[in-house]
């Protein structure tokens, strides 16, 4: 479910790193779509407990490799397996767009977690306004390598529709990053996030 | 196919026997003064005996779990499939131990040996056994063996619910639980289906009450019919389908002709229904069945399952197979569910199979790999190479 090939590697690390200032000491840490477990190992090295939800066998099989906690679960179906609160940190990277239902899957988030951590690739991002907008296709790039009828994403969002839905949900933002492909928040990505974002990280509670 | 020779086989063993004189204080409250546990051991102890690894059983099974018990034996134990050098549960790392459980009828004590105190076969009077008089045993076999700690207990089906009852009765003993196709107490179908096969036996009119033994008669037609219902249950239609088909065995449906048919699962059910019934003990399929039945891993834990893996130590890893309708995903998931409320480290997956139940001793490249994947890090940590505290 996660979808890291939608980020270039130096992206993904910086957001990442962000994370991982964001998680309080010794949180118990719970990742939705957590891909190879690399959040988790870089987590769990913090001295943080992790699990993380994973449908992606390959996944799946890479987190067991590196000795990570990982359960096979759609996130679709909620989280009716961990009680609310039960969890310090919920943190959810690249995977919002993946899921069918994003707005219930932040409400569980925010049911199980005492405070979470939302990423993921911001479709009001100039070249996506570019390809769509002068070439008139779907974008399509070494970032968001999928065509449009094969794709996992299939609820891409803007910074500013995200922050609707968070308004609309009762979520507050604690904090918001916002990086270019480079992984740099710089003047450019914090005075236009929705046009020079390419990945948007919020923390957020309720 | 695998033969004694090939490089990940266990090759040639020997079953061994241990014998007990304390007395077995038993769960119904009575106790066993004396009793024997045959078993087998793959792989080499190492000198921190620190690297034992004990597989729990299902109904059927028994203590030949791998390899081959001579050069001309047609078929492996078991679970060879999942036993072996750099197989999952790699014997160039750990020391498999795999018994024949008290009532069994592979050799340890059971319905089918001595009572010493009629100096007849026990039959139907060997005392009703629970999931954790075989933990018990299990663990004076292990004493026996000089192993303190185990690095994993490892079990399928009704092995499963040993390897649970283990982590909880003795943590400190596990490093690690593998539980595959299994459920901490068992619905009220599969009791169901436990009761429709114990009344095939013991309506036999061989069945004697558990003591055909003294008339040298067997209540094959009872115990054949169990297993062909079991058999059933483990499967999937799917797979049945697959295998089997409408085919037919013998005969034909030629309109205006009239031949005697068999359809090839027919035949394939006779067939298991009743060598099974030649090689297995009724007494021991009625005393396996009704500790199946009588497993609630948190009865005794006020019914909270998560209050129950509160006294588990080390990680687990469930897996549950898509298509096994006898022991469901929906089972794994519960475990699952309460290991997490319990706030233990776990690891699940449900593996795409077409197999049932069975699937839990056939090969499948994803459950062998992620089985493998884990236990190579059981053996890491072992070899204390790896610093996390993971």
């Amino acid at each position: 479910m996660s979808q890291n090939s939608l980020l270039g590697v130096t992206t993904m690390r910086v957001d990442l790193d962000i994370i991982r200032r964001w998680v309080q000491p010794n949180s118990r840490v719970l990742d939705l779509g957590c891909g190879d477990g690399s959040l988790m190992e870089m987590l769990t090295s913090d001295g943080h407990t992790c699990i993380g939800l994973e449908i992606n066998p390959i996944n799946i099989q890479a987190c067991v490799e590196k000795g990570l906690s990982v359960i096979e679960q759609n996130l679709d179906l909620g989280l009716d397996n961990f009680a609310d609160k039960s969890i310090d940190m919920v943190v959810m990277t690249q995977t919002l767009q993946a899921v069918h239902y994003p707005d219930k899957v932040l409400q569980e988030l925010l049911r199980v977690g005492r405070e979470g951590v939302v990423a993921f690739p911001n479709f009001a991002n100039w070249r996506c306004r570019y390809y769509l907008g002068f070439r008139g296709r779907m974008p399509v790039s070494k970032f968001m390598p999928y065509s449009w009828y094969d794709t996992p994403n299939i609820h891409f969002c803007t910074i500013l529709d995200f922050e609707q839905l968070c308004r609309d949900l009762g979520i507050s933002i604690v904090e918001r990053v916002v990086v270019d492909e480079q992984g740099n928040s710089d003047w450019l990505t914090r005075y236009l996030p929705n046009i020079f974002g390419t990945t948007a990280i919020y923390r957020i509670k309720r | 196919m695998t033969d004694h020779n090939a490089p990940t086989s266990v090759g040639i063993v020997t079953p061994q026997v241990a014998s007990f004189n304390e007395p077995l204080q038993l769960s119904n409250g009575g106790q066993l003064d004396e009793y024997q546990l045959v078993y087998e051991t793959y792989g080499t102890l190492n000198p921190a005996k620190s690297n034992a690894v004990l597989i729990c059983h299902a109904l059927s099974g028994h203590h030949h779990a791998a390899g081959y018990h001579s050069e001309t034996d047609k078929r492996p134990g078991w679970w060879d499939h999942y036993i072996g050098p750099n197989k999952p549960i790699d014997t160039n790392k750990f020391f498999v131990v795999a018994l024949n459980n008290l009532g069994g009828c592979h050799g340890s004590t059971g319905p089918n040996t001595i009572n010493p105190a009629t100096g007849k076969l026990w039959g139907s009077d060997f005392p009703v056994l629970r999931v954790r008089d075989w933990v018990n045993s299990q663990a004076r076999l292990l004493d026996s063996l000089g192993i303190e700690k185990l690095a994993a207990v490892i079990g399928g089906s009704l092995g499963g619910m040993q390897a649970m009852r283990w982590t909880l009765e003795y943590p400190h003993r596990v490093g690690a639980c593998v539980v595959v196709a299994s459920a901490m107490k068992l619905s009220s179908q599969n009791i169901a289906f436990n009761n429709i096969a114990r009344s095939a036996i013991s309506k036999d009119p061989e069945w004697h009450n558990g003591h055909f033994y003294q008339v040298d008669s067997k209540p094959r037609t009872g115990l054949s019919l169990a297993r062909k219902i079991a058999h059933v249950t483990y499967l999937s239609d799917d797979v049945m389908g697959e295998r089997f088909g409408r085919e037919l065995k013998s005969g034909d449906f030629t309109l205006g002709t009239h031949s005697d048919y068999e359809f090839q699962v027919e035949s394939y059910l006779n067939y298991q229904g009743a060598s099974f019934a030649e090689t297995f003990d009724a007494n021991t399929y009625m005393l396996m069945t009704r500790a199946l039945d009588y497993f609630d891993l948190a009865r005794e834990y006020n019914d909270d399952p998560a209050i129950a893996f509160s006294h588990a130590e080390c990680p687990f890893l469930v897996i549950s197979f898509t298509t096994d309708w006898r022991f469901s995903p929906q089972r794994s998931r519960e475990i699952v569910e309460a290991l997490l409320a319990a706030g233990k480290k776990v690891t699940f997956a449900d593996i795409e199979s077409s197999y049932g139940h069975d699937a839990f001793l056939l090969p499948n490249d994803r459950y062998e790999a992620l089985f493998k994947g884990f236990m190579n890090n059981v053996a890491k940590q072992l070899a204390g190479g790896n610093n996390d505290a993971r």
